[in-house]
């Protein structure tokens, strides 16, 4: 019963926040609620014993990501953006396409049968910690990937760095 | 535990690990060269040795998320001559441009190298992180003119709308993941056919959102608004790049995904990809009708071939997934040639980027427009050029497999092309010339002319080799 | 123990919401704030199904994820500064000068 009431606020807070994050007039309350949906995402992977994943994301997103976007923000004008219109021109076409989407995958939803399970069932991951299972996969099954990453994150800092500072000769 | 106690085989990866490897050093090496062209020199060298190690690559490896075959190998030999010809388009361009930085060249090698991961990958996980390495490269290389608001917008739209679509091809996957419980391909299609789970809505589902994610990455009609935009604003030479590497890309994932992992579905997906088909061709077909920028012309017209090649991809089978991978090598060449004609008319304060510029260009320039009329012809698909015997094998394919019909409307849509196409034909020779136009050229754009115009009218009188090419390398996938 | 169909609705209602902001708003920051949102719902059932299929590669891929979300952030916010520097505008209908 516990468990239930937990998701159940938590399921509730965080849709509602998402639809705060994309209505508010202000970005700068867009990012602060955005920032409080993050804390209760974090919690979400908590109740489903994923304990590394809730701090990343209070790190990463929370921390570095947001970051990043609200000095961004400051960038623009804040009080032309207060009373500048908010939605494009033919916002219920892209209400109602959301709409439709939600109805085709909830329907689809209804017969979803999950796959087989593995063996990191709870007792095994309590047994070893979440951290240390977590980075024994990363760094076996998924090195590879984990190699691309590294090459992603590069190109993140060359082209950031191409499209935002370095002088043009004329 | 479990620990890697001894280096992981990467054989089968030498191609990707002499790219990385080589496109690093360039990005350092490039602090010390001052003169661009040389970084661009390097750039060519690199795919000269990736692909020398092309020939020798085959395989698995890091239990099956990295396979190497001659469907892999084949797309990554589109991928180097595309790069190939798009860096020697590049050189003189950029510097007109002033934006002559070696970063341009190590950009395009790690796009290409997001490319090459994408065709060799066995795992859902590496297809999307190959994706994302090629797209975050191209977002910023579509951006490369930082003080050209047109620059500035196409890298907008093509870094929202693609990280958009990016979201979508995430969904799909967390989805085929809860139902079977694993990212790789062959797993899931072994999966699915055991468990009788196939035609699960979920899975259809699934199968949607990567329509959805992949159909944008391509610039199939509906998700192709971004690529007019796109292409017009970003510089020339990007342009000719992406609308080559990254398509090719896309329908390498493509068909990885969808005849390996929805194999059994074939049905249902062929179902879904008919109409999505015969409107890209539509809309690619009847707007180019109208435009007058030559860059939007040409983008949809991509988004046109875009749709003649998804024809190989639902005849499916050995023969029609060999039609679509020679089209596109065949459109690698057509495409970058025609933009490369169009680079050559942008000059110091001139854009040469209209229709009308092209007036009477026979008569000031009788080999640009010569040239010009080869790619305009092969695009079209008239013999005999290689975009007839593409063409040809891809409607033979879908005959074969009984689509007649459907043939038959990309025949009808290929008529209409013939429209936009000869025009700019018939401007060139029927007119007069309007305003003195000059032609910026230079030998290492020279070359790329040469070889893709060669590579066309080679391939267009003998065809077979790169026929007999692409059947042996779909034979072992 | 809640039913694994709960996460699934909730990560579905998320992504909708998602796809509703990126559709329908002017903002640039908040479209791509979105995209945040939809990565987001992503996340919750890849971890929702690591947790029922008791496998962690679930947990795996959003690590990854998240990676990648990083990255694109920085690229995006470089195009957006890039645009702005340019244009002083953060709405998505005033970058028009393309039209055809």
């Amino acid at each position: 019963m516990m468990a239930e009431g937990i998701f159940i606020y938590l399921a509730a807070a965080i849709v509602i926040l998402s639809v705060l994050v994309i209505t508010r007039s202000n970005p700068v309350h867009s990012m602060i609620t955005m920032l409080v949906l993050f804390f209760h995402i974090a919690a979400l992977y908590v109740t489903l014993n994923a304990e590394f994943l809730a701090a990343i994301q209070v790190i990463v997103y929370a921390g570095a990501i947001l970051v990043l976007f609200l000095f961004v923000v400051l960038l623009l004008n804040l009080k032309e953006e207060m009373v500048a219109r908010r939605y494009i021109g033919p916002w219920p076409l892209g209400v109602l396409a959301a709409l439709g989407l939600l109805v085709v995958i909830v329907l689809s939803l209804k017969s979803f049968i999950p796959g087989p399970s593995g063996v990191f069932t709870t007792e095994v991951v309590r047994a070893e910690t979440n951290t240390k299972v977590l980075g024994q996969i990363l760094f076996t099954e998924y090195l590879y990937p984990f190699e691309v990453v590294s090459m992603i994150l590069l190109v993140a800092i060359i082209g950031a760095i191409v499209l935002a500072k370095k002088r043009l000769r004329n | 535990m479990k620990i890697l106690t001894e280096m992981p085989d990467v054989t089968a990866l030498m191609p990707e690990i002499v790219m990385t490897c080589l496109a690093l050093v360039l990005l350092m090496l490039d602090l010390f060269i001052r003169r661009k062209e040389i970084t661009a020199l390097l750039a060519i060298v690199i795919a000269a040795v990736v692909g020398f190690f092309l020939t020798g690559s085959s395989g698995t490896a890091f239990s099956g998320m990295f396979i190497s075959d001659g469907y892999s190998s084949f797309f990554k030999l589109i991928f180097l001559v595309s790069l190939v010809l798009s860096v020697l388009i590049s050189i003189r361009y950029i510097k007109i441009e002033s934006v002559n930085f070696g970063e341009y060249y190590s950009l395009m090698l790690f796009s290409t190298l997001g490319m090459m991961l994408m065709a060799s990958a066995g795992d859902i996980i590496v297809l999307y992180l190959g994706l994302e390495l090629m797209a975050l490269s191209l977002y910023v290389l579509a951006g490369f003119l930082r003080h050209d608001t047109k620059s500035n917008e196409a890298s907008l739209k093509y870094f929202l709308l693609g990280a958009f679509a990016s979201a979508f091809l995430l969904y799909g996957t967390s989805m085929i993941y809860g139902l079977t419980g694993t990212t790789n391909l062959k797993a899931i299609a072994h999966y699915l056919a055991a468990n009788g789970v196939a035609h699960n809505p979920a899975v259809m589902l699934s199968v949607i959102l990567f329509v959805v994610a992949f159909g944008f990455k391509i610039a199939a009609a509906p998700f192709h608004m971004w690529a007019p935009d796109v292409y017009e604003g970003a510089p020339t030479s990007v342009t000719a790049f992406m609308s080559v590497g990254p398509k090719a890309a896309g329908f390498a994932v493509f068909g990885r995904v969808f005849l390996t992992a929805f194999g059994g579905l074939q049905v249902d997906w062929a179902g879904i990809l008919i109409p999505l088909a015969i409107l890209t061709m539509a809309v690619g077909n009847i707007l180019a009708i109208s435009q007058t920028n030559i860059k939007r012309m040409l983008a949809y017209s991509s988004i046109a071939h875009a749709g003649y090649a998804l024809i190989g991809l639902i005849a499916g089978g050995g023969n029609g997934v060999a039609s679509m991978m020679n089209y596109l090598f065949i459109y690698a060449f057509m495409n970058i040639g025609a933009f490369g004609v169009v680079i050559m008319l942008r000059t110091e304060g001139f854009k040469g980027e209209e229709i009308t510029d092209y007036e009477g260009l026979a008569k000031s320039h009788p080999l640009a427009a010569a040239l010009m009329l080869v790619f305009m012809f092969s695009l079209t698909g008239i013999p005999p050029t290689a975009g007839f015997v593409g063409k040809f094998y891809l409607f033979m394919a879908a005959v074969a497999e009984g689509y007649t019909w459907l043939a038959l409307v990309a025949v009808i849509f290929s008529a209409i092309s013939a429209y936009f196409y000869l025009r700019i034909v018939m401007y060139m020779y029927m007119k007069e010339p309007k305003a003195e136009v000059a032609l910026s050229t230079s030998a290492p754009h020279g070359i790329a002319l040469a070889v893709a115009t060669c590579a066309v009218l080679l391939i267009g009188v003998l065809p077979s080799g790169i026929i007999e090419l692409a059947r042996a390398a779909v034979a072992g996938f | 123990m809640v039913p694994l169909h709960w996460y699934l609705l909730l990560s579905s209602a998320v992504f909708v919401v998602g796809v509703a902001g990126f559709l329908t708003r002017r903002n640039i920051i908040i479209m791509f704030m979105s995209i945040e949102l939809m990565l987001n719902a992503v996340n919750i059932s890849l971890v929702s199904f690591s947790r029922y299929l008791s496998d962690m590669r679930g947990q795996v891929l959003v690590f990854f994820v998240i990676a990648v979300a990083a990255a694109e952030a920085a690229i995006g916010l470089a195009i957006i500064i890039a645009l702005f520097r340019n244009k002083a505008t953060a709405h998505v209908d005033e970058a028009n000068e393309m039209k055809g």
